[in-house]
């Protein structure tokens, strides 16, 4: 039997985990089917009930990629309460009477280099570690460039002629990062789409408004999960500045954690646990930069977030700064959040006076 | 120097550390409130300051604050980070100090724990007491004593169990859940007090030798990483042969208990099991009716046994 090997999606990032699951391993690699309305009911009629929205949209990516004929999953893990994800997934999955194998890539909370590269050396008897190192940096570097791309493609999207220039675009780039074979074509690669989509024609008014988008991760990651919240807003001609990608998970969380802790320290004293703390933080840090307003989003019961709410209301009370809070269920229906949107936006243009 | 009287909310953490915190302040000649127990009336002031999807236990733990607020100098409110290596508890009682401190306006004595930033029992207590004003030898001696008045009166508790689980030929039920749920009058008490009505024995999970918790909890879950779900998960391991029925305590919506929870009905499949879980809107009618029906299927089980 040859060996299917599939991941839960994640936003636009499983164009990288896949290219570095097709390198490291000698199995055919098959993301999950795309996620629509059947994922979710799948994974929630199987999860816990009071289990957390990722919990449920990862559980139907797996039985959706199980079904699809994969027969090795592999999942991550860290922060709140995802890490113990993987252990009730896979034996969930068993019961379920499915037969596979289970990759859990992060144990504890921390990454560490070698435990992972063990892990893949278990998958791939031939791989050597600087074979390893060159496609994990080479990767890393991949979710820092598209990272880079998708903040240029948030400021401007909103503004554009014709929205497709970005997406259609967009699509192609990420097709072309995942034939990438080097370092070097590949920043030749990210410098030609960045000249690209600095170029694409856009009518900006010079005040536009702006809006801070905040949040728990998989929510504002994921563009399904969070139903379109950035392209509905971008519809209404605002500009968006949204925070937590890869990039900062990996690379910039670790450094900023003082200098957060210092910024905000008349609200906080320790941090909050998993992205709690940041979220007080950059609520600070966009009422610092003007921003017009803070859309706050979370999967229904994630824990850290909650106890983050009360504090960033404060926070925003303080210094008069409108802020609404969306909460994704398996149930959240598209109109309610559109209407609540709109009013968002209607009670920004009558503070801002037009 | 006049008397400090520092308040102790009846909620979360308190039915854990009760002995240690009243014995230290008194030692130390203060006075100690601690909050009534809890009632409806808490419950609401509590949702106040809460977001609606905070979990009960954190809604009435707010309520409690709210009521000591003017009843004494300062609130004790301590953070919990990391109590083991590699292990975490609910993030909520992370960030409790800096909830309170942003939604009531109460003056908090705090100490924090975090044993992977290298700030345990002993650090903390003694930085609490020095922040109060006390000298720092007064301040060891206090925590020395307290700390061994903890231990006794839980080794007595746990003799007491012992006890019970050795005599009793009632129907023996586990109840396992946190202690500030199953202790707490509006959550758990009702529950109790059924059982007890009805000829049952309770066992309590927070009772428990924790001896041999690692290779209990194995038995169940490898990679669970939760402290205080893990001495539920080791309790349940532990007296499960011995009990015949185990109730699982949780309130709506509870982070770590929704998935831990969903390991161990998966996982025991020796003795049965039921889940309550409580929110705030609950009816007491549904849960005893529940109830009364995993007590007749435990007493049916019984009688085919013998």
């Amino acid at each position: 039997m040859n060996k299917i090997i599939s991941f839960p999606h994640l936003g636009n990032y499983s164009v990288p985990i896949s290219f570095v699951l097709r390198h490291l391993t000698n199995y055919e690699v098959k993301a999950s089917p795309p996620i629509t309305k059947k994922t979710i009911e799948i994974g929630s009629k199987y999860a816990p009930d009071s289990a957390c929205v990722p919990f449920k949209y990862n559980l139907g990516n797996f039985i959706e990629s199980l079904e699809n004929g994969a027969n090795i999953i592999i999942q991550a893990g860290g922060g709140c309460r995802y890490g113990y994800y993987s252990e009730v997934q896979e034996k969930i999955l068993k019961d379920l009477g499915y037969n596979f194998q289970f990759i859990n890539l992060i144990d504890s909370d921390h990454l560490k280099v070698m435990e992972v590269y063990k892990t893949f050396k278990k998958m791939n008897k031939k791989l050597n570690f600087v074979k390893f190192a060159y496609y994990a940096l080479l990767t890393l570097l991949m979710i820092r460039y598209m990272d880079k791309i998708d903040e240029i493609i948030r400021s401007r999207i909103g503004f554009a002629l014709n929205m497709k220039n970005f997406t259609d675009n967009k699509k192609k780039m990420l097709q072309d990062f995942s034939k990438t074979k080097g370092f070097i074509p590949l920043t030749i690669k990210y410098f030609k789409y960045k000249k690209l989509f600095k170029n694409i024609r856009i009518l900006k008014p010079k005040d536009c408004i702006k809006i801070g988008i905040i949040g728990e991760l998989y929510t504002a990651m994921e563009p399904f999960a969070s139903y379109f919240l950035e392209m509905e807003l971008a519809k209404n001609n605002i500009e968006i500045k949204r925070f937590t990608n890869l990039t900062y998970l990996l690379f910039q969380k670790k450094k900023m954690k003082r200098k957060m802790l210092r910024g905000i320290k008349d609200y906080c004293t320790y941090t909050i646990g998993a992205d709690g703390m940041d979220n007080v933080y950059r609520c600070k840090y966009l009422i610092d930069k003007g921003f017009d307003g803070i859309i706050h989003t979370k999967p229904f019961g994630c824990t850290p977030e909650v106890g983050a709410i009360p504090i960033i209301e404060k926070i925003c009370s303080d210094h008069n700064m409108p802020v609404i809070f969306f909460s994704f269920d398996s149930q959240t229906s598209e109109v309610g959040i559109k209407t609540r949107l709109e009013a968002f936006y209607d009670m920004l243009m009558v503070k801002k006076g037009r | 120097m006049d008397k400090v009287t520092i308040g102790i909310p009846r909620a979360l953490l308190y039915y854990k550390y009760k002995d240690l915190w009243i014995n230290f302040f008194e030692e130390l000649g203060c006075d100690v409130v601690v909050s009534c127990c809890t009632n409806k009336e808490i419950l609401e002031k509590g949702k106040k300051y809460t977001n609606d999807e905070s979990c009960l236990a954190m809604k009435v733990f707010m309520g409690h604050v709210d009521y000591l607020k003017d009843k004494c100098d300062y609130v004790l409110i301590p953070r919990y980070a990391c109590l083991v290596k590699h292990e975490k508890l609910c993030t909520n009682f992370s960030c409790l100090y800096d909830l309170v401190r942003n939604t009531i306006d109460v003056k908090i004595i705090n100490y924090n724990i975090d044993i992977e930033k290298k700030e345990d029992e002993f650090y903390a207590f003694t930085g609490m007491g020095l922040a109060l004003g006390f000298k720092y030898r007064d301040v060891i001696k206090a925590f020395r004593k307290a700390k061994k008045f903890e231990e006794n009166q839980r080794n007595k508790r746990l003799l007491r169990q012992k006890n019970i689980l050795g005599k009793s030929d009632k129907i023996k039920v586990l109840l396992a859940g946190h202690p500030y749920n199953m202790h707490d009058s509006l959550i758990g008490k009702p529950i109790i007090n059924f059982l007890e009505a009805n000829g049952v024995q309770i066992i309590y999970s927070d009772l428990y030798d924790k001896k041999y918790l690692k290779s209990e909890v194995e038995r169940i879950t490898q990679r669970n990483y939760w402290t205080y779900n893990k001495e539920i998960i080791g309790s349940i391991s532990h007296y499960k042969k011995r009990m015949d029925g185990i109730i699982l305590l949780t309130v709506f919506p509870c982070g770590p208990d929704s998935l831990s929870n969903e390991m161990i009905i998966r996982n025991v499949n020796d003795t049965p099991i039921i889940q309550l879980v409580i929110d705030e809107l609950n009816s007491e009618a549904g849960i005893i009716t529940r109830l009364e029906s995993f007590i007749d299927i435990l007493n049916e089980r019984r009688k085919i046994h013998e």
